[in-house]
């Protein structure tokens, strides 16, 4: 970053005569208009969710201010996709979370094994989520299905996964473990093996105990990296769509609601189109509050770790 | 770390093993699947053992299904090159677009830069279906549903940031005293781009590109909003067909297959520069 700073002065007296002043708005004009495609339909949803719209009865279409919103608050729908979609968030970024910094620990030595599975560890990371919904989806088959196989061979018959209400949830984080877990695990094994050697030297020269290296030097120092992982993955995961709708397109019932397969089927369902756009208002609102909080975080960690501090 | 006692040694292999077992398996046992008939895949217990045969994907790339029900039209191969004609456009266009963009914004300093980084930045944490609903019906009153052109320009949306994010790094690392020198020597700042500025960062544009390719070919929603049943890629393809033909399990896990394996090769050959990319540069600080 710092190099930038520098970097710009030298070149700049040459380009800065004449027709170069405007060099920079013509290379980013392509990037320029990218941004007004995204926030001329921003703007448009924002619109929408004001009015009361449904597709199939233009006629009743009209400005109708917070209502849309209002009616949220007393509606136990909403208020189920909240809960459902907290959860899913919760539990998917706090067991992968775990499950990546345990497995970015054992691969931590940069040994020709260690590389090749974390190499490896990609795969699932690059397989569309929807295609690997499927892949479960057809593991998971309660008639032929391997996993039910398993489950099975453990005494447990009749284990319904994706379909069974009590057991939808677990089955679908499950597929997004499988998923994202690398994700974590990657960027976590990248920030480790760049922490600098003198402190775990130190460390076990005075023959600091491992819980102590673990929790006063190598978590600490790892924690701006936590927070970039679980930060995109917080992120992701509330707005999670692609796993959910090819298992099991929100239901059984309403047991998998979250927000934007709730506002996918709001729009194409029921073709509500005001309630729609101001349900997923709720999720950008929500999505931001959280990035605004940890960009926060993370910009005072770097801060400290350059010293500024 | 070198004095490990030999029981620390045997769990840390046995977790390892497990880790490598859960997160392989899905692969190998989709894989194990497609060589099966229909069959051998309703047998119970599950075969591990079975004579493979290629018959699903026969069907798929002839696009006939015989069965005892009658005859089934696959329009499997259609949604493959659906994926790679739109992946491959939507990251050629983003490359010609996003490469002199990133220059910009590693060269010169401008507000209009720096707002323009912030609105695409802020777009990776925007829910995608805010943006794709009113262009839903924006679409279908411009005609674009139909179109490739309607899908590839919205593709721009996951490959341009990307692309910028990542190739923006690898400008700014790069010393403009070679730049300097090369225009002193009165070469002009095109030349000076073309000969200069992307020879040196090409590393970088090629693993954006190729980390773009993947995102576009996995997308799922994009797709499945805005595309017509004709113009739709693996992803979506791949779940219509599930629906259409939901017993023929042989065929849906070889189309899993064929869909994955283009993105999972890619994976593997740019490897390296995943990290980056997937954190947009993040972790590099």
């Amino acid at each position: 970053m710092s190099a930038t700073d520098a970097a710009a002065q030298p070149i700049a007296p040459i380009l800065r005569a004449g027709r170069f002043r405007i060099l920079p708005y013509l290379l980013s004009l392509p990037a320029l208009l990218v941004c007004i495609g995204i926030l001329i339909p921003f703007f448009t949803a924002a619109y929408y969710s004001t009015l009361r719209w449904r597709l199939n009865v233009p006629a009743m279409k009209g400005f109708i201010g917070w209502d849309n919103y209002k009616s949220f608050l007393f509606d136990p729908a909403f208020w189920n996709t909240v809960y459902i979609s907290l959860l899913y968030m919760v539990l998917t970024v706090g067991i992968e979370l775990l499950l990546g910094l345990g497995i970015a620990l054992l691969l931590r030595k940069p040994t020709r094994t260690h590389n090749f599975i974390s190499i490896m560890l990609l795969l699932p990371l690059m397989t569309a989520p929807a295609l690997a919904a499927l892949m479960w989806k057809l593991m998971t088959n309660p008639n032929f299905g391997i996993l039910s196989y398993f489950v099975s061979l453990l005494g447990v018959h009749d284990f319904k996964w994706g379909s069974d209400p009590s057991t939808a949830l677990f089955t679908v984080v499950l597929v997004d473990i499988w998923v994202y877990t690398p994700f974590i695990m990657i960027l976590l094994l990248a920030g480790l093996r760049s922490l600098p050697q003198q402190p775990f030297e130190a460390a076990s020269l005075d023959g600091v105990p491992a819980s102590f290296v673990f929790f006063r030097i190598t978590l600490p120092m790892l924690l701006p990296y936590v927070i970039t992982a679980v930060l995109f993955r917080l992120i992701d995961s509330i707005q999670q769509f692609d796993i959910i709708y090819a298992m099991t397109q929100g239901g059984p019932g309403d047991k998998l609601l979250v927000f934007q397969v709730q506002a996918y089927l709001m729009f194409f369902q029921s073709t509500n189109v005001g309630k729609s756009a101001a349900m997923l208002m709720v999720l950008w609102l929500i999505t931001n509050l959280f990035s605004n909080w940890f960009i926060k975080q993370w910009l005072l960690l770097r801060e400290r770790a350059h010293g500024h501090a | 770390m070198d004095h490990t006692s030999p029981l620390e040694k045997f769990l840390r292999a046995a977790a390892l093993t497990v880790v490598v077992i859960f997160f392989m398996f899905p692969i190998l046992w989709i894989f194990l699947m497609s060589l099966q008939t229909n069959e051998t895949i309703l047998r119970i217990p599950p075969s591990f053992i079975f004579t493979p045969t290629l018959s699903n994907y026969q069907a798929l790339i002839s696009g006939k299904l015989s069965s005892t029900a009658g005859n089934l039209d696959i329009a499997f191969m259609h949604n493959l090159w659906n994926s790679v004609l739109l992946s491959t456009l939507s990251v050629c266009l983003a490359l010609l677009l996003g490469v002199p963009a990133a220059y910009a914004f590693a060269r010169f300093k401008f507000k209009l830069g720096e707002f323009i980084a912030m609105t695409l930045l802020s777009f990776r944490f925007a829910p995608p279906l805010l943006v794709l609903l009113p262009l839903s019906l924006l679409f279908q009153s411009l005609g674009l549903a139909d179109t490739y052109i309607g899908l590839v320009w919205v593709y721009q949306l996951i490959a341009l940031p990307l692309i910028i994010w990542i190739v923006r790094g690898y400008f700014e690392d790069i010393s403009p005293d070679i730049e300097h020198a090369y225009r002193i020597a009165g070469h002009s700042w095109l030349s000076t781009f073309m000969n200069i500025a992307i020879p040196l960062a090409r590393p970088g544009i090629a693993a954006a590109g190729l980390l773009a390719f993947i995102f576009c070919w996995n997308n799922f929603i994009f797709a499945l909003i805005l595309a017509s049943a004709d113009k739709q890629p693996v992803t979506v393809g791949a779940l219509a067909f599930v629906t259409a033909s939901g017993i023929q399990y042989g065929q849906i896990a070889a189309a899993i297959v064929l869909s994955v394996t283009p993105t999972l090769l890619l994976a593997l050959y740019a490897q390296r520069y995943l990290v980056e990319g997937l954190s947009m540069g993040a972790v590099k600080g």
